[in-house]
């Protein structure tokens, strides 16, 4: 057979299977609510390459802000409202939904969609009862984020993995005039200082409850943790630190400003690009922080796709959500914004690919930092809990956050970290009262 | 007579006045300045007033992202629908308390007031699932008719107010001439008191405009008003400050014109009956 025979043959055998393809694809309009992140506008943006493939499905995209469309498809989900056929929704919501039944199976996505590909750690966050009810969008664990030219001026060198300690000496090393040695989350909310106060005290051997779910804010380990953080943030941070959160502080990094920041993995792609940071070619990464217990102080989040059950469109909704998270998909962000942009954290694959590890200086330890969380095992002392940063039961935002507000009041000098601590305390223990555990 | 004022007290008055005003517009030129940055412009410490590369990429993005004609079409429509409606209803209302009081006016009139005293939060998922009932979820009438409701009170009290100014005779006389009740309301009552309802007008538009609770939680893609259109650049993990604030200008800038041409009615409208 000469070559353009087998071309033509290879080409009608293209079409034919692209037309089997197309007899079977699902139809009508979907509505997608998401976030403004940088990956998700990638991603409304790659519409029309959804489209190429299939020209029956119409998408409508809602963005909202994090709050916002938390309590949007929350009750869009608990009413079976069918406002929206996907939603982005993280690793806490994930399976406190698939147990009430609220979420679509994803177990029957396409073979090609290679679920086994997906990070172990990732894949059980998502998972109940071995039942995929999400697929992750991106993945984000915490690390640390240095400047490389101020460590080296203070004389000292970072740790792949660095102790407690050693980030309080550096920090006070790097402490002059208007550049601040650690820049630390301090606005009140369970994803924001919440998010890093619990993993900071897994790797200080606290946790939320004990094994009988009694609240553990009067016990030493909590009591190290909060005055740790107080003294680091207190002698070392920038001032007005109990309003920072994730943007805050990453506007400070890429003014120069801090020293030292540990916060979500995804940031190192933005610190480290030179469009908007000022310190872009000066940034390195270690791990998060120990204290030698076992545990470090990291976290684990998945930006995930799911398909509510009241969605009227599931199988149109399931061919958007395969798409988006696909290695196919990982491979055309490649191609069109370069590989340092594409989502990163939820495939094995993406690590194993050498063009994305030599792109982006911070692949390794964004990929070490994910697989050292352990959401099932999450502290140093057995807890009745999954989730690292959070505790998945539906009573948790509210209380987190109340308890996130004493530490933030702390911060702010209105009351001192055994007040805090104190408060924490009551709140929890009544907020579980309530819940009846 | 009128108070003797010094020169100096007056200069006083006036640069006390200005500073006021300044300081209350401020964040709004703050957020036009910031529409016309670069990001790294825009969180720049510390903050860059005038002297800047002026730039129109965000209001170049923001267009190529979003469709803003839909929005701006939808808050159209929901703010001039609801105020349309909510005159209708209010109206005939206010007529009635103004002009024919009974001696539960006054209780009526405080019982319509306090529905304002309740937090919109506490009857969202009543009003949410009605909406799933009637399908009304995302759907500008839905949208349109929440919006009248929750500004009623104030159309009604505030042209109630009007109205109590209008000498009752004037309308006795029109009766007296035989005119019906709905020719006294349309022909007599409404073309005097226009200047009130234009002020009801107007700030029934400026509120329904920038109504955030129920347009946000009420629609999704269909229905989404402005406010939406703002929301959707609020972003928790990236700096997008440039870009929201050219989301927000665009999204304030239809009513920013119409409060600027219509300053006389609104004032006008809102002082009226103040003086004796």
């Amino acid at each position: 057979m000469s070559f353009r025979t087998s071309l033509g043959l290879a080409s009608a055998l293209a079409v034919a299977a692209s037309m089997a393809a197309h007899a079977q694809t699902p139809s009508g309009t979907i509505t997608i609510a998401t976030v403004n992140n940088g990956d998700m506008i990638r991603m409304q943006g790659l519409t029309s390459e959804f489209n190429a493939q299939y020209p029956d499905i119409k998408v409508e995209w809602v963005t909202l802000e994090e709050n916002v469309l938390r309590s949007r498809v929350t009750q869009d989900v608990a009413t079976k409202g069918g406002q929206f056929d996907v939603m982005t929704i993280g690793t806490y919501e994930v399976p406190i939904w698939g147990e009430n039944g609220w979420l679509v199976s994803l177990n029957d996505l396409p073979a090609e969609w290679d679920a086994d590909d997906i990070l172990p750690a990732i894949r059980s966050g998502l998972t109940v009862d071995g039942e995929l009810y999400a697929a992750p969008f991106y993945a984000e664990s915490s690390m640390v984020m240095y400047r490389t030219d101020l460590m080296e001026a203070a004389g000292l060198t970072m740790p792949e993995a660095p102790t407690w300690e050693f980030i309080r000496e550096a920090a006070e090393a790097m402490t002059e005039g208007d550049v601040y040695g650690i820049c630390l989350r301090g606005k009140a909310g369970w994803g924001e200082n919440m998010a890093l106060l619990s993993a900071m005290g897994n790797s200080f051997g606290a946790r939320w409850f004990d094994e009988d779910w009694q609240a553990q804010f009067d016990t030493e380990q909590w009591a190290n943790t909060i005055n740790f953080y107080m003294d680091l943030m207190t002698n070392y941070g920038p001032p007005g630190a109990a309003n920072n959160g994730f943007n805050e502080n990453l506007s400070l990094f890429q003014q120069g400003k801090c020293g030292m920041w540990i916060d979500a993995t995804v940031a190192a792609s933005f610190v480290t690009n030179p469009n908007d940071s000022t310190v872009a070619d000066k940034v390195g990464f270690a791990l998060a922080p120990d204290n030698g217990l076992g545990k470090r102080g990291n976290w684990l989040w998945a930006w995930s796709l799911a398909v509510p059950a009241g969605s009227q469109q599931t199988e149109a909704a399931k061919a958007f959500v395969a798409w988006a998270t696909s290695k196919e998909y990982t491979a055309l962000v490649a191609e069109k914004e370069g590989w340092a942009n594409v989502p990163p954290g939820t495939r094995q694959s993406l690590y194993d690919n050498a063009e994305y590890t030599s792109a982006a200086s911070f692949a390794d330890m964004t990929l070490r930092s994910i697989n050292s969380a352990d959401p099932t095992q999450p502290t140093v002392d057995p807890v009745p809990y999954t989730g690292v940063q959070f505790v998945a039961i539906p009573e948790f935002a509210g209380f987190a956050t109340e308890v996130g507000q004493e530490f933030a009041n702390a911060l702010a000098g209105q009351q001192s970290a055994e007040q805090a601590l104190e408060r924490a305390q009551a709140v929890t223990t009544d907020a579980m009262e309530a819940a009846g555990y | 007579m009128a108070r003797a004022v010094t020169p100096r007290r007056k200069a006083v008055n006036t640069a006390l006045a200005w500073a006021v005003g300044l300081l209350i517009f401020f964040p709004i030129l703050w957020t036009i300045l910031t529409s016309f940055k670069t990001e790294a412009t825009a969180i720049a410490d510390p903050p860059v007033w005038l002297f800047f590369d002026w730039t129109l990429e965000n209001y170049a993005v923001v267009q190529e992202r979003s469709d803003y004609s839909r929005f701006l079409w939808n808050s159209i429509i929901i703010a001039g629908g609801s105020t349309l409606l909510g005159l209708i209803i209010a109206i005939p209302a206010a007529w009635s308390m103004a002009f024919v009081p009974s001696r539960f006016t006054k209780d009526i009139l405080l019982w319509m007031l306090s529905t304002k005293m309740l937090p919109a939060v506490g009857v969202l998922y009543p009003i949410y699932l009605i909406f799933i009932q009637f399908g009304l979820l995302d759907t500008r009438i839905g949208l349109t008719v929440v919006i009248m409701f929750i500004n009623l009170p104030i159309i009604v009290w505030m042209l109630y107010t009007y109205f109590k100014e209008i000498p009752g005779e004037i309308l006795e006389a029109a009766r007296m001439d035989g005119a019906t009740l709905r020719e006294e309301i349309l022909y007599v009552l409404t073309p005097m008191a226009i200047p009130g309802i234009a002020s009801t007008v107007l700030l029934n538009v400026i509120l329904a405009w920038n109504e955030a609770f129920w347009t946000l939680n009420l629609t999704a893609a269909k229905a989404a008003p402005l406010t939406a259109f703002i929301a959707s650049y609020s972003s928790p993990e990236g700096l997008f400050y440039a870009k929201l604030s050219a989301a927000s200008t665009m999204a304030i800038a239809p009513i920013l014109i119409l409060g600027w041409f219509s300053q006389k009615q609104l004032v006008r409208g809102l002082t009226f009956g103040a003086v004796k």
